[in-house]
């Protein structure tokens, strides 16, 4: 049956323009970073392009950049570390905590919303109370403890909740249909509950590992010595005279995207092994 | 685990039918429910101090409105529910606080619960994986219990990817391969199409036949439980309204809230006693020597065979008169015509008019 194609409404070529306005904002910008970053040696930090060339990449990499370019890897690698550590911590506590809330506890609701509080606390007064309070027992700040520490009072929250949910949605029959056929409750919890809620587990994991990747507030006071990215990217910002700073934005961009991409292809593969496993 | 609860389903089938018999021997009851209540709270209890014993090999529908309990007493049966206060029998043996595992009942849930990662026939098999038999064994035995329910060909779906009444045998096979000695079922056909749920019943009959164990069945559905049950229990207000054989729920219902629920049979009052009539009874047309009501006709459903015919009394009651269609086109009433119901008075049954419903 053929029908006749209607004719779009006016509000729909206004919207259509707010949204192409609203992308041009957001990536215009970006392209030029990107551009930029690929400046030859002897070009400076705004158009015209003076030749075209990866110069900036090894200054960066090289971390002799000089004029206020730190050590960019050292800072990398800190952050990484730090980032994977948190992730697999706020992985964890989360699903032992969404866990325990499936059973109602006395001070469930007072556990629960101090754990919940923190997302709204301003993040660099936790940062300075948390460094301050090791400063009052003596102790010395540090990418390990007090670093961590500052971390999951961002990451946690987060995570507890994406958890509350995922567990909260989560069909009790199917828990007990394990122990119908006669699961235990480690049985129960690894043979059912865990591959029920990989891809929430999963996204848990991603997501504080970006949100301690680029966590300042907290981080900057308690991490110790060494710098964390987004602290030298900070640094380079306000020192830096020279395309290095295009530079970084580019890799920054690069890694997040293929931790995105990264992410995607390990749950799509997940979805994928679901799909077209043969049993024998 | 404690394996030496696993002893009777220990010797597996080979996978040919008649090997799949789980009948056994020797006891009197394939279940008992000895003064079993329910309570949450302070309040009315869920279920209140019913007792129950299905003779072996029974198929018994546990029947009412829902919120009366019947799920309740199921998922007490299955051991997902504690008992406040009673006993439970499985083949005489009391398993009242046992482990669901360890009672020899495997329940088959509303929405068949099946583990949406695992293919049908790693869900069949997961009982046997939580035991730790091998991967060939255990999916070897899944595989014949695929093929009693006529899944094998789809062993390697997920359940996603399966219908409603294909998930329905899945989980059955799942249940069944437990080798359980009651089974228990929680609304099985409610999720399925009518014409599924015709189909799917006659299927688990079947099956039970094939089995010679005990099924449990809860449902709301009056058509399935006289259909399936060699024994009907009707339920309401947490307690058992009569637990009889099919054929006497249904012509010597004890009050009237199961002549009622039952459906089939007219509720009146007849020289001061509640008694029942069958609606299949019931004429349009006074007849000497016969009982009669006057009333005017509301509603005429015309269902083939037959032709159900609605009467509004004077009192404002509704009775309804069953015709066949030949004595329905020969009187020909109208909605809206007055007329008068009559009935044998050796048709009556005599109701219990203390639990009037």
């Amino acid at each position: 049956m053929a029908t006749r194609k209607r004719k779009r409404p006016a509000s729909f070529y206004v919207l259509a323009t707010l949204l192409g306005a609203y992308a041009v904002f957001l990536y215009a910008p970006m392209a030029c970073v990107y551009v930029l970053s690929f400046q030859g040696p002897q070009g400076g930090m705004s158009f015209p392009m003076v030749g075209w060339s990866t110069h900036w990449f090894q200054v960066l990499f090289q971390g002799t950049g000089g004029q206020g370019v730190g050590d960019i890897p050292s800072a990398f690698r800190r952050s990484i570390r730090l980032a994977l550590i948190v992730g697999v911590l706020t992985m964890i506590i989360s699903v032992s905590a969404g866990m325990a809330y499936r059973r109602k506890f006395p001070g469930a609701n007072f556990v629960f919303y101090s754990a919940i509080a923190s997302m709204v606390l301003p993040g660099i007064f936790v940062g300075f109370g948390i460094a301050l309070t090791f400063n009052l027992l003596g102790w010395r700040v540090n990418w390990f403890s007090s670093g961590i520490g500052a971390q999951l009072t961002w990451t946690l929250p987060f995570g507890m909740l994406i958890m509350f949910i995922v567990l909260g949605r989560f069909n009790p029959a199917y828990e007990e249909a394990a122990t119908d056929l006669g699961a235990n409750a480690r049985q129960r919890f690894w043979m059912v509950i865990v591959p029920i809620i990989l891809p929430g587990i999963i996204a848990i994991t991603m997501a504080s590992l970006t949100s301690s990747y680029e966590e300042t507030a907290r981080t900057q006071l308690n991490v110790g010595t060494g710098n964390t990215m987004p602290m030298e990217i900070t640094g380079l910002l306000t020192a830096a005279t020279s395309p290095v700073i295009f530079a970084v934005g580019t890799v920054t961009t690069f890694v997040s995207f293929s931790l995105v991409i990264a992410s995607l292809l390990i749950m799509t593969r997940l979805a994928k092994r679901r799909s077209s496993r043969t049993a024998q | 685990m404690n394996l030496s609860q696993l002893k009777p389903k220990a010797a597996l089938p080979e996978p040919e039918k008649t090997h799949l018999k789980q009948a056994t021997q020797g006891h009197r009851f394939d279940a008992e429910l000895v003064a079993v209540t329910k309570s949450y709270g302070p309040g009315a209890p869920a279920v209140d101090d019913i007792s129950l014993r299905i003779p072996r090999g029974s198929y018994c529908c546990l029947l009412g409105p829902s919120g009366c309990g019947k799920s309740t007493t199921l998922r007490m049966l299955a051991g997902h529910e504690d008992v406040t206060e009673g006993a439970i029998l499985i083949h005489d043996e009391e398993v009242t606080h046992k482990l669901p595992v360890d009672r020899g009942t495997s329940m088959m849930f509303q929405d068949y619960a099946l583990f949406p990662h695992l293919s049908s026939l790693d869900n069949v098999a997961f009982s046997l994986k939580v035991r730790g038999v091998a991967t060939t064994e255990r999916r070897k035995q899944a595989r014949a219990y695929l093929e009693l329910v006529q899944m094998d060909h789809l062993a390697d779906r997920l359940p996603n990817q399966l219908s409603g009444g294909q998930q329905q045998r899945v989980a059955l096979a799942r249940s069944l391969i437990t080798r359980p000695k009651v089974l228990l079922l929680d609304e099985p056909l409610s999720a399925l199409d009518p014409f599924l749920r015709i189909k799917m019943r006659s299927e688990l009959k079947r099956i039970q036949k094939e089995l010679g164990i005990s099924f449990i069945h809860v449902t709301h559905s009056q058509d399935e439980a006289l259909a399936l049950s060699d024994m009907i229990v009707v339920m309401n207000d947490a307690k058992i309204m009569q637990a009889a054989p099919v054929r006497e729920v249904f012509e010597t219902p004890t009050n009237a809230f199961v002549a009622r629920f039952l459906g089939g049979q007219n509720v009146l009052t007849s020289d001061t006693h509640q008694v029942s009539v069958r609606t299949d009874r019931c004429r349009l047309g006074r007849s000497p020597g016969m009982r009669s009501l006057e009333g005017q006709i509301a509603m005429i459903e015309y269902q083939g065979n037959l032709v159900r015919i609605t009467l509004q009394t004077t009192l404002g009651d509704e009775m309804t008169v069953l015709q066949s269609d030949t004595e329905y086109f020969a009187q020909n009433p109208q909605i809206g015509d007055t007329a008068v119901m009559s009935w044998h008075p050796s048709d009556e049954h005599v109701l219990d008019p203390m639990q009037a419903g």
